[in-house]
């Protein structure tokens, strides 16, 4: 069902059966005027065909930054690699030329913004800007690629597409431009969709929508998904699996339900916590407590420390691996035995 | 739409009578009888002096003389000058000068600034981009009167002696060449302030969400920049050449001056000179007129260039 294929990497399954997209110790460090800030320290995930990750963790974390990194879109300087792999069905993106690079972004590998009113080109018709996938990509017909624009917005049930496609970004609704978004970043039937925050502009009820129409369009197709959030409750339903950041690294990796019954670090079971519920209506809010951590001064040890209710010496100084606790669980924190039984209690 | 351009049209009224009166209110107060001006040194014959007091209502009193003026003006009457040579014919001559020399400054002004700008735009923060902002900055701190003289002499003296012959020194007796240098003189300031606007919008427009979606579709470069960037860029750009167009006419009097250019910035200092109260009013009038039309069509435009502007 895939029709593209670049030369350089191969379409279909990779070599050794590793998965869709794997990043291994990605390091991406931003030179600023105040000294050199480490947005991501080392952060590996994988994606397999047809699955949903979901990437959680506050502004700052670093989710937005290894998207970026995979897409390609970084700005080069401010921003650089310094380490690491980005492999894509066995290939090393990191290492390909741009214009190699370039026939995968957009085609096979592609994303969806935060904001969609500001993420869209306000002086172009939506219509334009998905056909303009076709045209540049495929070389379609100005009149076959809004056809294709048509389509594709039936597709994400955007009503009335036909008398629309000629309308601007700015007359749609918030949830309808984030479809034109959506439908914009599928229209080649990417193997691997990347959405950064899709939702965090959005009305509670409308949110609801548009994780439904992702989870749709990813069950249709073997596509990966990866969701960039800071907002639990978004995942809960949709993802399959869950990678916890805090200051530039996964903090904890485990299956979503996992995770949500028993976490395993200090700063997911923290985010668990202050989710406002129902039963406990009256009481007051928990919150984690202290400011995410300052990417330039990064605490010693474990960056949780300062604001970690676990915490012992060693943690200042220390900084704890991502260690395996079981099959298909991962935490970063010296005393996750005492978190998960704390989470039993 | 139409009834936007009407509702605009009609707003233009009460500006073209406010120019034209005040104009006219200042001339008016010069010191000085333009008849007896006419005699020069010699002594009028007070008869004759009194018909023509009377031919041209200047016994009357202000308003009622801008009255005149203003019925005259209506049935497309420019009013005749003191020597009795019609203004409407003085200034259709003199206005086709200063419009070829406009547009030539105007041309340059878009293909020169707006190139400018995209390179420097592209290279931000690079060698290019410093020369070109120090450049700019050159530009717009020396007067007209200076680069118009020193480019006079360089290109249109020297680089003769030298035996090019590519500018004129003055004059339009060589055609469309003569206008080359007064027309860039004349954009001078203006090509440096829209290579500096054309710059700083592409900076900024690079940075907008909506250029990242464009790459992280994949686009080439060259229509990232070429389709997506410029067409937003393009926007600002409308209005300050437009806005441009009625100050370049204006302005053109010291450029007309100093290339010997028979258009209407030199008859206007000339007429004023003199004391030819209507060709100056003309003048003006019409200035004024190409100024309201400029501006309602950059108007006009943005609606184009931006949907999001819609005019009822």
């Amino acid at each position: 069902m895939k029709k593209t294929s670049t030369p350089m990497v191969p379409a279909g399954r990779a070599p050794g059966g590793e998965p869709l997209l794997v990043v291994d110790d990605l390091h991406v460090e931003f030179t600023t005027r105040q000294g050199v800030v480490r947005a991501v320290n080392g952060v590996s995930y994988s994606l397999n065909p047809g699955e949903t990750l979901a990437v959680l963790g506050e502004s700052g974390s670093g989710k937005s930054v290894t998207a970026q990194a995979i897409m390609g879109i970084l700005d080069t300087p401010p921003a650089r690699v310094s380490r690491g792999e980005i492999r894509f069905r066995g290939t090393d993106l990191l290492r390909l030329p741009e214009e190699a690079r370039s026939r995968i972004r957009g085609r096979r590998i592609a994303m969806i913004f935060q904001d969609a009113l500001s993420a869209l080109n306000p002086v172009f018709t939506v219509g334009f800007q998905i056909g303009e996938m076709f045209r540049v990509h495929r070389g379609a017909s100005r009149r076959d690629a809004e056809k294709k624009a048509i389509e594709l917005m039936d597709r994400v049930r955007i009503p009335g597409a036909r008398q629309r496609v000629h309308d601007y970004p700015h007359q749609f609704s918030g949830g309808m431009r984030q479809r034109i978004m959506i439908a914009m970043s599928i229209a080649l039937d990417p193997e691997v969709l990347i959405a950064d925050e899709p939702t965090t502009a959005l009305d509670v009820t409308v949110q609801a929508q548009i994780m439904e129409l992702l989870a749709e369009l990813r069950r249709e197709s073997d596509m990966g998904l990866i969701l960039i959030t800071h907002d639990l409750g978004v995942v809960a339903d949709v993802a399959d699996r869950i990678a916890v950041m805090y200051g530039g690294r996964i903090v904890e990796k485990a299956p979503v339900h996992d995770i949500y019954r028993t976490p395993a670090h200090p700063y997911a079971k923290g985010l668990l916590d202050s989710v406002p519920r129902v039963d406990q209506k009256g009481q007051e809010l928990f919150a984690i407590k202290g400011m995410p951590p300052n990417l330039l001064d990064m605490p010693s040890g474990c960056s949780f420390h300062p604001r970690c209710p676990y915490r012992q010496d060693d943690c200042v100084t220390d900084a704890p691996p991502l260690y395996e606790i079981g099959p298909t669980r991962a935490s970063a924190c010296h005393y996750w035995r005492e978190v998960l039984d704390g989470s039993h209690g | 739409m139409s009834r936007y351009i009407l509702r605009r049209l009609i707003q233009a009224i009460p500006v073209l009578l406010g120019a034209t009166l005040l104009i006219y209110a200042i001339v008016f107060a010069l010191p000085g009888d333009p008849i007896a001006a006419l005699a020069g040194e010699k002594r009028m014959d007070p008869d004759i002096v009194d018909v023509l007091r009377e031919q041209y209502h200047l016994n009357d009193p202000f308003l009622v003389q801008y009255w005149h003026y203003i019925v005259g003006l209506l049935g497309g009457d420019f009013g005749t000058t003191f020597a009795g040579v019609g203004v409407g014919d003085i200034m259709a001559g003199k206005f086709q000068v200063t419009i070829n020399l406009a547009v030539t400054a105007l041309v340059m002004e878009a293909v020169i600034g707006v190139g400018l700008g995209l390179y420097a735009a592209l290279r931000h923060g690079g060698a290019g981009d410093s020369l070109i902002l120090a450049a700019t900055l050159v530009l717009i701190s020396v007067p007209v009167l200076v680069t118009g003289f020193v480019l006079q002499l360089l290109l249109g003296v020297r680089l003769k002696q030298a035996g090019i012959d590519l500018f004129p020194v003055a004059g339009v007796s060589e055609g469309w060449r003569g206008y080359l240098l007064p027309g860039f003189v004349l954009a001078g300031t203006s090509i440096a302030y829209l290579t500096r606007l054309t710059r700083n919008s592409l900076v900024e427009i690079m940075r907008t969400d909506y250029i990242r979606t464009a790459v992280a579709k994949g686009l080439p470069r060259s229509r990232v920049v070429g389709r997506h960037a410029l067409r937003n860029a393009l926007i600002p750009l409308i209005t300050y050449l437009g806005a441009d167009l009625g100050a370049l006419m204006g302005g053109a009097v010291i450029t007309e001056t100093i290339f010997n250019l028979p258009g209407i910035g030199q008859q206007l200092f000339s007429s004023v000179y003199l004391r030819e109260q209507p060709v100056v009013v003309g003048i003006v009038t019409v200035l004024v007129l190409i100024y309201i039309l400029a501006n309602l069509v950059v108007d006009l435009l943005y609606a184009v260039l931006d949907p999001r502007i819609r005019y009822e």
